[in-house]
């Protein structure tokens, strides 16, 4: 049956039934997910939902309490780590940084910095780093290793909207020249990268998935994302067909998590009502 | 001039400072200082025991500090407060080590020898095992060279590169145990963490790469072994002091000298 042997190999990474605990505390209980070969998946979810403990167990930072992780055998991941803190005594340019843990050739690090909108910082000492230029030069690190899947935690955190957009503009390209997959965590409850196949909204389970709604060209949703974001920025619409006012781990964080001041059609508390 | 004595001597100094610089770049980096303090400390306790089952002093050192350094590591995977703990371990061994000795005569008369060190009293046989000690610690440095930076760097960027920080780790263990062991002679168990830390902190003004940071330092550290044991001589001062403080001065040197290029 090759249709079915090919279903299982185009699967890189899967989750089944996992549960993650904090000590005493239930991070993450009965998960199911997996993402294909090229597909880009977002999860949303308010703090302490348990976005990064998800990504950390599918990498295998994190032990399962139970349920099980699959990963692709010899699966090449290219992770991106929400904050990379640089010990002030150790000192290391970009070009050195480019070459851990597997030795690049010079150009390769160039093209890859170019390709990450950075070119040209190879002897800039990372600590000096801007946050927009540092976040590049982690995911060009990640590109090096030809990566099957990009992980990446919060990328955009710190980043202003034309910032988010123009890093949007840059996995969707990557995405669409490498192939490879993208997951992408984000705590941007309702304003998603429009490239993304599915969106998974995440609140210590799996609350609902679903793909994003582009953005269309009327004004007010013009309003709303700013000029210049050119399409990369979609709307999720949450279904979520479970309550979770008695749930004690539902955070007052769980509706609006973005300070627009704006009419949401799509509310995310009209849809709990119901 | 050159005494036979005074050329061992500068020789193990030189031999040691070949393992110290990598290493103590790494306890720098990875913010180790109290880590080393505590294997350091416990290899008193390792000479204690050695005199006392009749066994190698080198053995005696390298296993209680690798026990040591195993079990500094192995709490520090677990969470505790490190600070505290490693305070704890690190004078509980002194202590113990201390107490033991003093139940053995041929060791209190030379207690200060392992203490501070006694690099003039360098023999043929441990100018070997301070070289062979020395040389096996930076093969095996080099050898997981990338692996131990990129830990270092981040350790969930290892993970995901399907590195184990936990071996990296062992490995910075086991070298940190071996070189607590062929230094003890030579500054002795109260100055082994400073051989490894002051070299390196002072290399840090100067470098702007990992590797040349490492080198530097066993460069600074050399350099402070021949100024120490020139100053034993000249003012007779003791030696494994003597080349701590030299280093120190290079490093306040350095401190207080204007930066160069960034």
């Amino acid at each position: 049956m090759p249709g079915l042997r090919q279903g299982r190999t185009m699967t890189l990474i899967s989750a089944t039934g996992l549960s993650v605990r904090h000590g005493g505390q239930l991070a993450l209980s009965g998960v199911e997910f997996a993402i294909s070969a090229g597909e880009i998946v977002t999860i949303v979810g308010p703090n302490g939902s348990g976005k990064s403990t998800l990504i950390r167990a599918l990498i295998g930072l994190e032990h399962a309490a139970s349920g099980q992780v699959m990963r692709r055998a010899g699966l090449q991941i290219g992770y991106v780590p929400q904050r990379l803190h640089i010990d002030a005594t150790l000192p290391l340019n970009v070009r050195r940084f480019l070459s851990l843990p597997r030795r690049v050739s010079d150009t390769a690090a160039a093209a890859a910095l170019a390709r990450t909108g950075v070119e040209g910082l190879e002897r800039r000492q990372m600590a000096a780093l801007s946050g927009g230029q540092f976040q590049r030069v982690l995911l060009a690190r990640a590109l090096l290793a030809r990566p099957a899947i990009l992980i990446l935690d919060e990328p955009t955190q710190g980043l202003d909207q034309p910032g988010i957009a123009a890093f949007y503009r840059l996995l969707a390209e990557i995405r669409a020249e490498t192939g490879c997959a993208v997951l992408l965590v984000s705590h941007d409850l309702h304003v998603v990268m429009s490239a993304s196949d599915r969106v998974i909204c995440l609140n210590g389970h799996i609350c609902c998935e679903g793909a994003p709604r582009v953005v269309s060209a009327a004004p007010e949703y013009r309003a709303l994302f700013g000029l210049g974001t050119g399409g990369t920025m979609a709307l999720y619409q949450h279904v979520h067909d479970h309550d979770h006012e008695s749930g004690p781990e539902h955070g007052p964080e769980h509706g609006h998590h973005r300070s627009h001041d704006h009419d949401h059609p799509h509310g995310h508390e009209a849809h709990h009502a119901g | 001039m050159l005494d036979d004595f005074l050329l061992r001597a500068a020789l193990a100094g030189l031999g040691l400072t070949l393992a110290t610089g990598p290493l103590g770049a790494f306890v720098v980096w990875r913010r180790m200082a109290y880590f080393g303090d505590a294997t350091a400390h416990a290899a008193i306790l390792g000479v204690a025991l050695a005199f006392g089952f009749g066994v190698s002093v080198y053995l005696g050192t390298i296993a209680v500090a690798l026990g040591m350094a195993i079990t500094v590591a192995g709490l520090h995977g677990r969470g505790h407060a490190m600070d505290a703990t490693l305070g704890v371990l690190a004078h509980a061994a002194l202590a113990f080590g201390l107490v033991a000795a003093s139940f053995l005569t041929e060791v209190r008369v030379d207690l200060s020898a392992w203490l501070f060190g006694d690099i003039l009293a360098v023999s043929r046989g441990d100018l070997l095992v301070v070289w062979a000690g020395a040389a096996l610690v930076l093969a095996l440095l080099l050898w997981r060279w990338q692996a131990l930076l990129t830990a270092t760097v981040n350790e969930e960027l290892a993970v995901a590169a399907g590195l184990d920080p936990r071996r990296e780790t062992l490995v910075l263990t086991l070298a940190l145990a071996l070189v607590v062991a062929v230094a003890i002679k030579i500054v002795g168990a109260l100055l082994i963490a400073a051989m490894l830390i002051i070299p390196a902190a002072a290399a840090r003004r100067l470098t702007h790469g990992p590797e040349t940071m490492a080198a530097a330092a066993s460069l600074i550290g050399a350099v402070a072994v021949l100024a120490g044991l020139y100053a034993s001589l000249r003012f007779d001062t003791p030696a494994g002091p003597s080349i701590v403080a030299a280093s120190a001065c290079i490093f306040a040197a350095l401190l207080l000298a204007p930066r160069g290029r960034s």
